[in-house]
């Protein structure tokens, strides 16, 4: 019989209720996102009257996640670029041929005389006049390598050696060059959301895609060129001696000094020497490890002449603190506890490993470790986004309006609960998109169009067939439960089958494409869920107060 | 009153020329392959690289002096188009000059759509640029690479789901209409030139979606019919399933055209295409579920005892009516 449990009316109904809530601050899209902004800045200490003001638009108890809205709806920038990670094994090469020349001189007895043959870029090839010795040179540039840490490899080096005549070649080893290439990407993903975030724009994308490249979208920039600059902008690293230390922005310098605050300690300012000591290009690399106390650390490397300079500058002042300075902002003051002599330190401080993974981060992100190169620039003007949109409102009302018309002149008083269910569909799928932050594009809302063309049809399918069954007189009361039973193995699989091929455009598809997929799939959740259980209740409660002796489909 | 655009009890013959039908169908495919073969897509520069432009100005659009400016900086293929649509005001005047990409470069030179907009500028003083789109080469033979393979998996994936639902001679009907739809739409885009771009594939998947979603409804009804008559040839079965379920198919295409052709007329230029592709793929989809899966079924046979889950090979095509 037509009977659905209390516990599961309750169900049915908190969670369209749950939906609209969620999807209530799209309705009042530009207060809600003034609102928003302006807690934010209030959060960041920009605690104006005007901010408060603009806070208090939209109530705190109220939901106030917003569809995002994608660069072709908002306007701004778009830009796809490739990290040359091979930029790197040329640096990391160069480095190594001191060490190995060094290495190889104290052989000299063994191995005779040392000369770099020229080669590839990524690789060192050396020749030693006498080739006997040449078991024992290779031990010796083997001792040189240092442990990789992969997933996979254990007990993996960062170099492969091996000989070919009288010639030693040294090359980075394939997992070393898997780490290296994970770095130098990693790194200009952090360049990249560092000089973004500088700006100040609103919900950048800044996004890993595959192994080495990086998808940039700022929504609101004026142009992709525009957005090039930004990136392009090398951050300057460097060592400077520390003068003074206070709270006082406007303390005046000395001459030959300058005041810059701290970055993580608010209201702090050092005063520091204008000359560095060193600067972030002598810096050979920098990675998160441990103090002999097992806290985290970050130890870091100079080349030949930053070791020296450093080395010397440590040496003379034990006990005093020097400034690591990033673009004018101190990272860190540690004092010199001892002469550092070989190039290569540690900064302990107050770190959270994942603190000091980043500090790791931003000393080697000094400038960009690589060349970009970029494959597909987007620009879209803010003109035209809105016209897109506008365009877009207008479309999906009469779209609604049509539909809404039709099923009522069609179907009666059905039709009417098929499109009461058809708005909180719709209410629900926006409620789904601001809860996951899903970013709503122009193919998005032909999504949305096309799932309110198609919602309907899981009601068409259950109508028709309860028409059917009337036809076979077997009351109204069967006919609407054969309706809804018999309709539902070709509503599942219609709807299996929509959604597997919006699964595989999510998969596969990039952008505005992936927008579209994501309103199409949860489209047919929201469609199926309403068809099935909520037209399916409101003709129950109907039915219920009504006890019609026949109905009319 | 109720509205009914098909009458309570039909029973048209939809097999009676079904030779006719097929062979339509398979002509149609053979010229939309033809003329794919002949002009070839429109290619947007998502799929070939390349630059384009969307310019603005309240000045009437003059594409000769635009293609006189732009003629001197080399630049190879160029094509100005001028677009109208019923959503521009007065003084909207756009264009769309595509360029080609540059054969010297991986990536995009920036250079180049700097020189075209200060060519164009002098021309149109009042000239704006509200996109500016450029895709390098690489990526563009990567993502049609992706697209072959997105629409490859999609139908894949569906021929596999109907072959565990059904029987394989119902996926193979299912997918002989899903390459039946995306032949055909390919077919016009290349037919009429309409720029072909990666929202186009999102487009021939949705189609893809919609086509079987159809389809599925009259295999539905088939199953069904096919355990409730078991006596009657598979070619009435066939007859009264479809019948049954016009009325909703007939429906739900209207719906999705009413929505659709809202989307077409008032959605803008920039998602004209896609909204196009959509329309014809719901034309081209509803037919193809009758007369394409349908009548492949027909002719391929089914087996008719369902009660027994094992198929005997040896009434699997005992009943074809042909």
């Amino acid at each position: 019989m037509l009977q659905i449990d209390t516990w599961k009316r309750v169900l049915i109904w908190s969670v369209c209720v749950i939906g609209l809530f969620l999807a209530l601050p799209n309705a009042f899209y530009t207060r809600v996102e003034q609102s928003n902004d302006a807690k934010a800045a209030i959060e960041l200490g920009a605690d104006t009257p005007e901010n408060q003001a603009l806070a208090g638009q939209w109530p705190n108890w109220l939901p106030s996640s917003l569809v995002n809205l994608g660069l072709d709806l908002r306007g701004g920038a778009h830009l796809l670029a490739e990290v040359k990670v091979e930029d790197v094994y040329e640096a990391r090469m160069e480095a190594m041929w001191p060490e190995i020349r060094d290495a190889l001189r104290d052989e000299r007895a063994t191995v005779g005389t040392v000369r770099k043959q020229p080669s590839a870029p990524d690789e060192i090839r050396v020749r030693i006049s006498q080739p006997e010795g040449m078991s024992r040179a290779l031990e010796v540039v083997r001792g040189l390598a240092r442990p990789v840490q992969t997933l996979s490899g254990v007990g993996a080096t960062d170099i492969d050696v091996r000989a070919e005549g009288d010639t030693i070649i040294v090359q980075l080893s394939e997992a070393e060059k898997l780490a290296s290439d994970d770095r130098t990407v990693r790194q200009a993903l952090e360049i990249i959301r560092r000089r973004i975030d500088e700006v100040g724009t609103r919900e950048p994308t800044i996004q890993r895609q595959g192994a080495d490249r990086i998808l940039i979208q700022v929504p609101g920039i004026g142009s992709a060129g525009e957005l090039k600059d930004i990136i392009g902008t090398t951050a300057q690293l460097t060592f400077n001696p520390v003068v003074g230390r206070g709270t006082d922005p406007d303390v005046v310098p000395g001459i030959g000094e300058k005041v810059v605050p701290s970055i993580d300690e608010s209201g702090v300012f050092y005063i520091i020497e204008s000359a560095p000591v060193v600067t972030g290009e002598e810096l050979v690399d920098a990675q998160p490890s441990f103090d002999q106390n097992g806290r985290p650390a970050v130890s870091f490397r100079f080349n030949t002449s930053g070791a020296r300079k450093f080395g010397d500058y440590t040496l003379e002042n034990i006990g005093a603190p020097f400034a690591i300075v990033l673009d004018d902002e101190v990272i860190s003051a540690p004092v010199i506890q001892s002469h550092i002599p070989g190039g290569s330190g540690i900064i302990t401080g107050n770190f959270t490993v994942e603190e000091s993974t980043n500090l790791a981060v931003l000393l080697r992100a000094g400038a960009l470790p690589a060349g970009l190169e970029f494959l597909e620039e987007r620009t879209i003007g803010p003109e035209l986004g809105q016209d897109s949109i506008d365009a877009g409102k207008v479309a999906t009302i009469v779209a609604f309006v049509a539909v809404l018309t039709f099923m009522a002149l069609s179907y009666g008083l059905f039709g009417v609960f098929a499109n009461i269910a058809l708005i909180i569909n719709v209410g629900l799928l926006f409620g789904l998109l601001s809860l996951i932050g899903a970013t709503l594009t122009l193919p998005g809302i032909a999504g949305i169009v096309l799932t309110v063309g198609m919602a309907v049809d899981a009601n068409v399918l259950i109508f028709e067939r309860i028409r059917e069954e009337l036809k076979s007189a077997k009351g109204p009361a069967r006919a609407i439960e054969l309706g809804y039973e018999k309709a539902l193995s070709a509503i599942l699989d219609a709807n299996v089958t929509t959604f597997i091929t919006a699964v595989i455009l999510f998969a596969m598809g990039s952008g505005p494409v992936r927008g579209f997929a994501i309103t199409l799939g949860l489209g047919i959740l929201t469609s199926v869920f309403t068809a099935i259980f909520v037209t399916r209740l409101m003709i129950v409660i109907w039915f219920e107060r009504r006890r019609p002796k026949m109905i009319e489909v | 009153m109720r509205l009914k655009l098909v009458p309570q009890n039909t029973s048209f013959d939809f097999f009676s020329r079904w030779k006719v039908w097929l062979g339509l169908s398979a002509l149609m495919m053979v010229l939309a392959f033809g003329s794919f073969l002949l002009q070839g897509l429109n290619f947007g520069i998502d799929f070939r690289g390349g630059t384009t432009i969307r310019t603005q100005s309240t000045q009437e659009i003059d594409v000769g002096a635009y293609r006189d400016a732009i003629a001197p900086l080399e630049l190879g293929d160029v094509t100005i188009t001028e677009i109208f649509d019923p959503t521009f005001g007065p003084d909207e005047n756009v264009a769309m000059i595509r360029i080609q990409a540059q054969a010297d470069s991986e990536s995009v030179s920036a250079a180049t759509v700097t020189a075209v907009e200060e060519a164009l500028k002098l021309t149109v003083p009042d000239i704006q640029f509200v996109s500016v789109e450029s895709v390098g080469p690489k990526v563009s033979g990567e993502l049609i690479q992706t697209a072959v393979i997105a629409v490859a998996l999609a139908i894949g994936a569906v021929l596999v789901y109907i072959w565990l639902r059904f029987e394989w001679q119902f996926a193979l009907g299912a997918v002989a209409a899903l390459v039946h739809d995306v032949i055909l739409t390919i077919g016009i885009f290349s037919e009429l030139q309409i720029r072909f771009d990666l929202a186009i594939i999102a487009a021939l998947l949705t189609i893809v979606g919609y086509s079987l979603n159809d389809t599925v409804v009259v295999f539905d009804r088939v199953r069904e019919n096919l355990r409730k008559y078991k006596k009657k040839d598979l070619k009435d079965v066939l007859n009264i399933s479809i019948n049954e379920t016009l009325s909703r198919t007939v429906m739900t295409s209207v719906t999705t055209l009413l929505a659709l052709i809202s989307l077409y007329v008032l959605g803008g230029d920039v998602i004209r295409g896609f909204v196009f592709a959509m329309i014809w793929g719901v034309i081209v989809g509803t037919y193809s579920s009758v007369f394409v899966a349908s009548t492949i079924l027909l002719w391929l046979g089914v087996k008719r005892d369902w009660s027994k889950p094992s198929n005997t090979a040896g009434n699997q095509f005992a009943n074809i009516d042909a």
